[in-house]
């Protein structure tokens, strides 16, 4: 039986896939059922390892063939040799870490270059319904209540660029785009994208 | 799990399962006859390790004609044959299931093993292992059972399954008898394992365990990197309520495989019937092999 991948990625992903190298070592942090992996597999060759907390993911992305492991995190991405992987990525975890900073550090030793997406906090539906309602935000990117949510931080694209210079890092490339959680389709916004952008996709590297 | 069409398909694979080596079922071990004496070879049978017992199906392999394993499957002492041979012949393989499993024995598993052999040593009729020819120390043997089916199970499997049930429904009666489920199942297994299984092949296998230890040898980063400098693919399996070789045992053989560069997969399986659980039909098992090994490719 050949890797099922899916034909087409979610918008998000597919800018991801097409910032990978043909045959790069990837390391797909909260992979999820294993869809980028599957596809970077597919049709990049990448040798791809996912981590993934969740048993029962998990156990679907070893049963597709993918290589993955079970676990949380943070103790998962400390025992590779140094520089072990080309990239790692980081597809809307981010915002669900206890210790970004940390996690962003171990990620720094593992990793050549780090892909990091998030919900975009500052777009301007979010800002929005904080100033006319006075509630915390939902939004179809971010669709929890504040009690009930594994997104324990808001981010802001702004906030993200600072933050991984204080962590460290130099952006390489970013992308801020506009699409709905589980979209095939979206478009790439230029124009006051911390205001715009539903996401943001930052490719950075060690300092 | 193997079969047609099953998790390991025997459509697809060709399946080869050797009994080990110092085992009463099929192999030479203490009870077979010593050629030098046309006598049982009790405790001449020299000491075997879980290396000789993969040397030996080697050679059953050599026999077959067979030099690439698509995979090394195997749970507990199997699991720890199938890290063996990936230590040992790296190049002939392409891929290792260890489940629930590890790199050494903790002190509790070595203390359970103890009290297991103790039991059967102190038993008069052991007779320093020279017992084929007279009665056979099967009190000494069911005990050895009783206290293994023990680490077999789990806490929540015994609560589920015995509870503080009374044996057929009977008030208690207050002496030595079994009043409880649970006593009178330890001793029902004991006695029918008695009745099929060779005491001093207890004694050699549980010390083989006991002696196994890999954890260097999985910490080197070359030895388990084939001629090619293809590396394996290890799929690692553990179950929550195993308190045998707990999750903690499988995550250490995990870092370790991580740390020399290997293409290893793991996942943790919810199941409350303890070390025995990789025994148990189990779907989420049988997928995960099964889309584990479609997923192995390579020469």
């Amino acid at each position: 039986m050949a890797l099922q991948a899916p034909e087409r990625l979610r918008f998000d992903l597919s800018i991801i896939a097409s910032w990978i190298k043909t045959d790069a070592r990837v390391l797909d942090l909260g992979c999820g059922h294993g869809d980028l992996l599957a596809w970077l597999q597919l049709h990049k060759h990448i040798k791809g390892t996912g981590i993934e907390q969740n048993k029962e993911k998990a156990a679907a992305c070893i049963g597709r063939g993918l290589s993955v492991l079970q676990g949380d995190l943070k103790d998962e991405v400390q025992d590779y040799p140094d520089g072990f992987f080309d990239v790692v990525i980081l597809s809307q975890t981010l915002q669900q870490v206890y210790q970004p900073d940390e996690l962003l550090k171990s990620l720094a030793r593992i990793g050549k270059q780090v892909i990091v997406s998030f919900p975009n906090f500052s777009h301007f539906s979010i800002r929005m319904q904080l100033l006319f309602k006075g509630q915390a935000p939902k939004s179809r990117e971010l669709p929890f209540s504040w009690y009930d949510t594994p997104n324990i931080r808001v981010i802001t694209l702004d906030d993200f660029r600072k933050f991984s210079k204080d962590v460290g890092y130099t952006i390489v490339k970013e992308c801020a785009i506009n699409t709905h959680d589980m979209d095939r389709k979206g478009n790439i916004v230029s124009l006051f994208s911390n205001l715009r952008a539903t996401y943001g996709i930052f490719l950075i590297e060690k300092k | 799990m193997v079969g047609s069409g099953k998790g390991i398909d025997t459509d697809t694979y060709f399946v080869i399962c050797c009994n080990i080596l110092g085992s009463c079922m099929g192999s030479t071990g203490p009870a077979s006859i010593n050629p030098a004496t046309d006598a049982p070879y009790g405790l001449e049978f020299p000491m075997v390790t879980i290396g000789d017992m993969v040397n030996a199906q080697k050679e059953v392999l050599d026999h077959l004609g067979v030099n690439r394993l698509h995979s090394v499957i195997g749970g507990s002492v199997g699991g720890m044959q199938v890290l063996e041979w990936c230590v040992r012949y790296p190049a002939m393989i392409k891929s290792a299931i260890p489940i629930a499993t590890t790199m050494r024995h903790s002190a509790l598993a070595i203390a359970f093993n103890e009290v297991a052999r103790q039991a059967i040593m102190v038993d008069p009729q052991w007779n320093r292992g020279n017992y084929y020819h007279q009665q056979k120390p099967d009190l000494g043997l069911s005990v050895a059972r009783m206290i293994g089916h023990v680490t077999y199970l789990s806490d929540e499997a015994m609560r589920r399954k015995f509870g503080r049930k009374h044996q057929d429904n009977k008030d208690f009666s207050f002496n030595f008898e079994a009043n409880f489920q649970v006593e009178s199942y330890l001793r029902y297994q004991g006695s029918k394992f008695a009745a099929r299984f060779d005491a001093n092949s207890v004694l050699y296998i549980t010390k083989a365990a006991d002696y196994f230890d890999l954890s260097d040898s999985i910490n080197t980063r070359e030895s388990l990197q084939d001629l090619q400098g293809n590396h394996l693919k290890f799929l690692v399996i553990s179950y929550t309520s195993d308190w045998l070789y707990p999750t903690y045992q499988a995550k250490e053989l995990v870092k370790a495989l991580k740390r020399t560069g290997q293409d290893v997969s793991f996942c943790e399986i919810e199941a409350d019937c303890g070390h025995d659980a990789f025994l148990i039909q189990d779907n989420r098992l049988t997928k995960l092999i099964g889309g584990f090994l479609d997923g192995v490719t390579g020469s």
